[in-house]
């Protein structure tokens, strides 16, 4: 029964007024894209045991859409942040690097 | 292997049962094995039997990080039921369905199976257009399957309210050879039956890597040290995307906590096993007497094998407008596993972009109904190279867009 | 025998008797009894049946860990199998019945299993009922499951009501015994928000029972100073017959209060469920006794120790007038002194350490009670209640060294913490040598939202067996810090209790017991496992815990292995050669102990489970013979049938009228989605796959929308209002997730576009006005100008219709004159009210969603969920005049490039007639020939939608075939599932009105 805090609104929202929405900091490819980048976009996951960043709709509060930075194993809550980013914010990397020295993200580039 | 009978215990009994011989070896492994499955459970172990049984092939050893049967084996609510809609799903379900019809008598191992009859019940005119579809799929698939009425639901299940407030029962798809089975002793006597072959069970031997040459499988890092082989089978359910992070390829996957409850004991009341999509739930009674209840996944990334409490409660509350005599019943425990779901929500049965690696995984919230067919082809994938019962299942349809989805007849798969 | 004693009971009112049945045996009790200590005082030694054997059964403990005394309580809507009598408190016309036995408790068929055990040990039906196939499901199973199961099924509704309720604090205190008042005290003091919970209706715990002093005060009298500092604290909320049952991820606790289990004829509800966030929890939960594992330990009258002492001291009950009490730990012996101090005889204490204990004693001895050191009980005679116990040397085989009468055996194999709280989340255990048993492992507790621990534990549950004040009030000053709260001054209060000496682990008596004795040896009381079932599991290779659990059921039973869960895996540590902490245990899941499901579901039941969405209509419709079609959350209704109709009669009327006169739909369901910004354009353009951006204000245009995977999801008429603002009409199933599938890329992807999205779909009644009198139904009530010329087809316009403002689109999915007229919500019903009126010359009638999908169908429209389901794509229904081909992108553009979505053998739609005028089955698919690699007919095509068409006079259908729009006129097979082969022609899809003449006057 996880609660995160969202970052716009600022509630420390109960699991049950959340939507989970899979892997953040996806590139969408579209028309144009080769085969492999189409099929990765849609289907390729992390899927760590460990430090995982994925997506959230604060759907029964302000609707809005965020990250959370979140471990798979221990369910701790690294930080949340909005989701109009490409990548997770450094504060937060930090942070993580600080709890889990060599951690690392999209190991298959 | 000394056969199991009434008679082999009656002897035994005279001695107060001291000459049971184990029911599987626990060696250490050897250098090399010919073929290597990751992951003891029933997958795993069906996938070594059959290779054994149907190809000969015994050199094989069964790698478990933890205990055999101790993932989703062992936390399933034991529903066999091969009513699915699409041809690839209903041919290997149907063959894993007609194996655990002889399965305790092909392993000498009571395994339980108890086809007392799978109801999935239409709830809304849509479910029942999807049931009415799937019966007439399943009639040219040669699984038999029936549409049947209301009443008929309530003469095979009387604890059943066909007519509740909110959601009356309309219909049901009635598979009357489905039904359940003991899900320990289907991991138990396979694993007995590979030992009894020569196959080495290795548990607590946890796969750290695996070594590949040339774009081609050579064996494994252990924590029991290197191990070699011509062949590995990835069978790990939930940790799949692990493995297959070692062995460098990438999975359409993500682990997710499904969840179940047992009720407290009670004396029979519920002879078939009832799914109710609508409202997410499915029920059947344990020969212990429990009541057996299954419901939703959780929709986030989750390792823990605890689930959230809220899926519980909807589920509990589900079924209550379904059976409403459960009420009064008593949840004894509550627990969760993780499983592996696919990107269609159907498995991935395998060659991997690594030359002799190939991969059984992505079940979801169904495999232990398909254990013994996936066994079977996922033999025969590796011991030949191609399985009609897996062609269908392999990782490049994502690519192609050739997808095998299940959810268009019924809400919740399981 | 089991008997009241002439005085004591602290917890019983001897001037209060209640009248209650067992077995339909009238017996008294008094108030403050429990179900258990009430039989026990009517000498109902025996009160059930074990699992397997059918053993006799009687009361052993004394609270949740009972695994024996189950019984059916009460009759009809408020029946419960299994409930544990040491928990159910004794209310005056309770009754219950015993379990798991025919014809009766006292004779049992069913124990023909006890003289069958030898044949019958762990795991037997694994090696036997193989052979033959059949017998399995017809003869074996349902024997073993009739003989197995317990309490009966309840057959009535719940007549009971239950609740749930939220609650948020700093901390819970688990525990309402002297550990958990001292930690809510420290922290209460500290200023902290603090729930404290206590699963009985009593608080204190055992410290009353067992005596010792705090602060220099009995036991009792501090509890009762130390509730009352807390009942004055405003910042403390104290609830008994409230036991913590779970505790989840993030600080989520669930708590189970029982209302009116004691008073049924109470109000209120009976259960309600704490669903409570909390920031830390202290469980301080206690310790359970572990019974010693001898032959014959589940006769009737051998009992936990402490349960002995519980049932003298709180309800003035003797389990036995002659008690052995046999230990190996100095707090069996409290037994044996309460017992003789209470006037009854203990002729022996066998203590299995070969020197003995310590200051209990000699307090023991000094009142006259033999005590034999080394000592054991080798076998315990009797069969439904105790007759004597031979006594051996502890460290020999069992050979009997003397016989001694007894009615009672008080048994204490030492404590084990209450450690299930602390590891639901993940808290990690620790193996404590000197007590001999699991305690949990500070170092590794459950983890929080911050990755920090959120649970601590206090007195016994943290193997504090002595001195639980003191750790508790350390405990306590730990987490009021991790709060950020600062703790008080305060010093911990001192106890005095007698000095002991160590325990000596004895998992097997005696220690050497011969394989007979073994097997009879009982682990598991409940499930019948014993001793010998252990050995065998770890001979035959079961050696982990979980293999070995799930192979003997140890510990499986309705008490989760409350009693037997260490002693089992100590015999089984000991099979294998290897130390305890290395076996390990198995996983402790929620819940403590067994929860009502009516809890678990809470209010939401009956009409309120899952609430109905109604239009403005829902009233008049339910009125008016609506047969409902649950839609999503709605309702719709089907048809509306009326008197001596059935309902396809109702639909082929309905059909029949609106083709030929005039048809009122209530569409209010439909999603209506404003979509407004200088983006908007640009925005559709990307979710349809038409192109939205040209589209003029004033006009509507029907569009398609699919996943980025492909697959066509949605459709509707999107009407332009202006320059930047859409309304868009979804499904009736699809507003909600069209809606927030718009807001998920608006957000996440295309953040910097200008648009904004709102769901109106409430907002609006929204009415068809179907069929060729359409229009001069809506001319009797006058108002805007509704003709041909002021609104063509495809249009939209905004204006009165009679006193209603109302939006009017020109749309169609009957083929008929259709308008789609929006009102406000709060007008619907007076502006339906206000067609049926003016319709009334024209013949006007309503019509459900049936009568909507025949006409839909003889004009070759499709249905969002009939010729889609998720794996079919727009090109796949003829649909590509509505992809645009000018657009470089759309959601779902990329996917339909992919090698299979591009396969000239998809299936395609076409329209299916069978030869002879006949309904096609539906869901029904055509047969090719031959067979495909797994032996499975091959299939060329499907049904995707069949009717019959009382317009045409015949069967229709649309169906998907391989190739289809290219065999025109070829006649295909759908095998039914009856044994009949349909016969039906592939034609076009559109039945009627080909050149939409009907739709465009």
């Amino acid at each position: 029964m996880l609660i995160l805090t969202c970052p716009y609104c600022g509630v420390d929202a109960d699991e049950t007024e959340l939507t989970p929405g899979g892997e953040a900091h996806l590139t969408r490819h579209g028309p144009g894209s080769s085969d492999d980048d189409f099929h990765d976009y849609l289907f390729a996951r992390d899927n760590p045991r460990g430090v995982h960043f994925e997506r959230w709709r604060h759907t029964y509060g302000c609707g809005k859409w965020f990250h959370a930075a979140r471990s798979t194993d221990t369910l701790e809550v690294f930080g949340t942040y909005p989701a109009q980013t490409t990548e997770p914010p450094k504060d937060i990397c930090d942070k993580i690097s600080g709890e889990r020295p060599g951690w690392s993200w999209r190991i298959f580039g | 292997m000394k056969r199991y009978s009434a008679f082999a215990i009656a002897r035994e009994a005279l001695r107060h049962h001291s000459g049971w011989e184990r029911a599987w070896a626990s060696p250490e492994p050897k250098r090399k094995y010919d073929v290597i499955i990751v992951g003891a459970g029933g997958h795993g172990l069906a996938t070594a039997y059959y290779l054994g049984k149907n190809f000969g092939i015994t050199n094989v050893a069964v790698l478990e990080k933890g205990w055999l049967g101790g993932g989703n084996t062992g936390r399933n609510t034991t529903i066999i039921r091969s009513n699915y809609l699409q041809d690839a799903s209903a041919a290997i379900y149907e063959k894993s369905r007609s194996l655990y019809e002889d399965l305790s008598q092909d392993l000498n191992y009571n395994v339980m199976f108890s086809p007392r009859g799978v109801m999935m019940l239409a709830q809304t005119h849509h479910e029942v257009r999807g049931y009415q579809r799937t019966a007439h799929a399943n009639a040219l698939q040669g699984v038999a399957t029936e549409y049947i009425g209301p009443e008929r639901v309530k003469e095979l299940c009387p604890i059943i309210c066909i007519d509740g407030p909110r959601y009356p029962v309309l219909g049901a798809l009635w598979q009357p050879r489905g039904g359940t089975a003991r899900h320990d002793a289907v991991a138990w006597g396979y694993a007995r039956a590979c030992s009894a072959m020569g196959m080495d069970i290795i548990q607590k031997c946890e796969v750290t890597g695996v070594r590949s040459e040339g774009g081609k499988v050579r064996g494994v890092e252990t924590s029991k040290g290197p191990i070699e082989c011509d062949k590995l089978g990835v069978v790990v359910a939930g940790h799949s995307g692990v493995l297959a992070e070692m062995a460098g390829f990438r999975l359409p996957i993500e682990s997710v906590a499904l969840q179940a409850l047992v009720s407290e004991p009670i004396k029979p009341c519920m002879d078939v096993v009832v799914m109710a999509n609508t409202v997410h739930g499915y029920m059947s009674q344990s020969d212990k007497g429990e009541m057996v209840i299954g419901g939703g996944a959780d929709g986030y990334n989750n390792y823990t094998q605890r689930g959230s409490f809220h899926h519980i409660e909807e589920t509990v509350r589900a079924l209550i407008e379904t059976f409403p005599m459960i009420s009064r019943l008593k949840m004894l425990r509550q627990w969760g596993g993780i499983v592996d779901m696919t990107g269609d929500r159907s498995p991935i049965l395998s060659k991997t972009p690594l030359e002799g690696c190939f991969i059984n995984c992505g079940w979801g919230t169904g495999g232990f109904k398909a254990i013994p067919g996936s066994g079977w082809g996922m033999a025969q994938l590796m011991a030949t190279g191609a399985s009609p019962l897996t062609a269908e299942f392999s990782l490049d349809r994502f690519k192609e867009g050739r997808f095998i989805d299940e959810s268009v007849a019924a809400g919740v798969a399981h | 025998m089991s008997l009241r004693l002439r005085d004591g009971g602290r917890l019983i009112d001897r001037s209060a008797r209640m009248a209650f049945q067992f077995d339909g045996r009238s017996l008294t009790g008094f108030a403050g009894d429990t179900l258990a200590s009430a039989l026990l005082a009517n000498d109902k030694m025996l009160v059930g049946r074990s699992f397997k054997y059918h053993r006799p059964r009687g009361v052993v403990a004394s609270g949740a860990e009972e695994p024996n005394a189950l019984v059916n309580l009460a009759q009809g809507g408020t029946f419960e199998p299994n409930q544990r009598a040491t928990t159910t408190e004794l209310f005056d016309g309770l009754t219950a019945t015993s379990q798991n036995h025919w014809p009766s408790l006292e004779h049992d068929i069913g124990a023909v299993n006890s003289s069958l055990a030898r044949f019958l040990p762990a795991g037997f039906y694994y090696k036997t009922f193989i052979h033959p196939r059949p017998f399995w499901k017809h003869i074996y199973e349902p024997f073993i499951r009739q003989s197995a199961g317990l309490g009966k099924a309840p057959k009535d509704r719940d007549a009971d009501r239950y609740e749930h309720f939220y609650y948020f604090c700093d901390l819970v205190v688990i525990g309402g015994g002297v550990a958990g008042l001292q930690a809510a005290r420290v922290a209460g003091e500290a200023g902290a928000k603090v729930l404290l919970l206590e699963q009985s209706a009593h608080w204190g715990g055992r410290a009353p029972v067992d005596g010792g002093e705090i602060d220099g005060r009995p036991a009792e009298a501090w509890v009762t100073d130390t509730l009352a500092v807390l009942e004055a604290m405003p910042n403390v909320t104290l609830r008994s017959r409230c036991m913590g049952a779970g505790v989840y991820d993030h600080g989520y606790l669930l708590a189970y209060e029982r209302l009116t289990d004691h008073a049924p004829q109470a109000d209120g509800p009976r259960h309600r469920l704490w669903r409570i966030r909390t920031q830390q929890i202290i469980t301080a939960t206690g310790a359970i006794e572990r019974p010693l594992s001898f032959a014959g330990n589940d006769i009737p009258g051998v009992m936990l120790a402490s349960a002995v002492r519980d049932y003298v001291v709180n309800y003035g009950v003797a389990p036995g007038q002659r008690t052995v009490v046999v230990t190996n730990n100095d707090d069996g012996y409290r037994t044996a002194i309460c017992l003789k101090q209470a006037g009854l005889d203990v002729p022996r204490i066998l203590d299995a350490r070969e020197t003995g204990g310590g200051a209990l004693m000699e307090e023991a001895r000094a009142l006259g009670i033999r005590i034999d050191c080394g000592r054991a009980v080798g076998k315990v005679q009797g069969g439904k209640r105790v007759k004597s116990v031979q006594v051996c040397a502890q460290k020999g085989s069992g050979s009997a060294l003397e016989e001694v009468a007894c009615d009672a055996v008080a048994m204490s194999g030492g404590w084990s913490p209450v450690v299930h709280l602390w590891s639901h989340c993940g808290g990690k255990l620790v193996w404590d040598d000197v007590q001999a048993h699991f305690r949990p492992d500070a170092d590794r507790p459950p983890l929080g939202r911050s990755g920090q621990g959120f649970v601590a534990v206090a007195g016994a549950a943290n193997g504090a067996l002595t001195g639980a004040v003191a750790d508790a009030d350390a405990m306590a000053r730990g987490v009021v810090q991790a709060i950020g709260l600062k703790p008080g001054k305060g010093i911990a209060p001192a106890e005095t209790q007698p000095e002991e000496l160590p325990i000596e682990p004895v998992w097997l008596m005696p220690a050497q017991a011969k394989t007979e004795l073994k097997a009879k040896a009982w682990l598991d009381y409940q499930n019948d496992v014993k001793v010998s079932d252990v050995q065998l599991a770890a001979r035959e290779g079961f050696e982990s815990v979980e293999h070995t659990k799930r192979y003997t059921t140890l510990g499986m039973a309705t008490d989760q292995g409350k009693l037997s869960n260490i002693n089992g895996l100590a015999i089984l540590s000991d099979a294998l050669g290897q130390p305890i902490p290395q076996t390990g245990t198995t996983t402790f899941r929620p819940p403590y102990t067994p929860i009502s499901m009516g809890a678990i579901a809470g209010e939401a039941r009956g009409d309120i489970f899952q609430p109905v969405r109604e239009t403005p209509m829902y009233g008049w419709n339910d009125s008016n013979g609506a047969d409902w079609e649950p839609v999503g959350h709605w309702r719709r209704p089907y048809a509306y049938v009326r008197s001596g109709e059935t309902v396809h009669d109702a639909v082929m009327r309905e059909v029949t009228n609106t083709r030929e006169n005039v048809g009122l739909l209530d569409a209010s369901t439909l999603g209506k989605l404003i979509v407004k910004g200088p983006d908007a354009g640009k925005f559709l353009d990307m979710l349809y796959t038409n192109m939205m951006s040209t589209l003029k204000p004033g006009r509507c245009r029907y569009g398609l929308m699919c996943t980025e995977n492909g697959f066509l999801t949605d459709d509707g008429v999107v009407a332009r209002i202006d320059e930047d603002t859409f309304l868009c009409h979804t499904t009736t199933g699809g507003a909600d997730r069209i809606h927030a599938h718009m807001e998920e890329w608006l957000q996440t992807e295309w953040w910097d576009w200008q648009v904004y999205v709102a769901n109106v779909t409430e907002q609006y009644a929204q009415i068809g006005v179907v069929g060729p009198k359409a229009r001069a139904v809506l001319e009797t009530l006058g108002g805007m100008d509704l003709s041909a010329e002021a609104l063509p087809f495809m249009a939209w316009a905004d204006g009165k219709i009679g006193a209603f403002d109302a939006r009017a689109y020109r749309v169609s999915f009957s083929g008929e004159l259709s308008y789609e007229i929006a009102v406000p919500a709060s007008r619907g019903q007076a502006f339906w009210d206000a067609l049926l009126e003016a319709g009334k010359a024209h013949g006007i009638m309503p019509y459900g969603t049936e009568a909507l999908h025949i006409m839909r169908a003889e004009k070759g429209f499709i249905m969002i969920g009939d010729e889609t389901d998720g794996t079919v794509i727009p090109q796949d229904l003829g649909l590509n005049w509505a992809i645009s081909k000018k657009k470089d992108d759309y959601l779902g553009k990329r996917a339909q490039e992919r090698v299979h979505m591009t396969d000239p053998d998809r299936w395609k739609l076409v329209g299916l007639e069978t030869v002879d005028g006949s309904v096609l089955p539906d869901g029904a698919y055509a047969v090719a020939e031959g067979t495909n690699a797994n032996g499975q007919r091959n299939m060329q095509g499907r049904v995707t939608s069949t009717y019959h068409s009382p317009t045409l006079g015949k069967g229709i259908a649309m169906g998907l075939v391989k190739h289809g729009p290219d065999r025109m006129g070829e006649v295909l097979e759908f095998p039914g599932t009856d044994g009949t082969v349909f016969k039906a022609k592939i034609v076009d899809p559109v039945f009627y009105d080909k050149d939409g003449d009907k739709q465009n006057v």
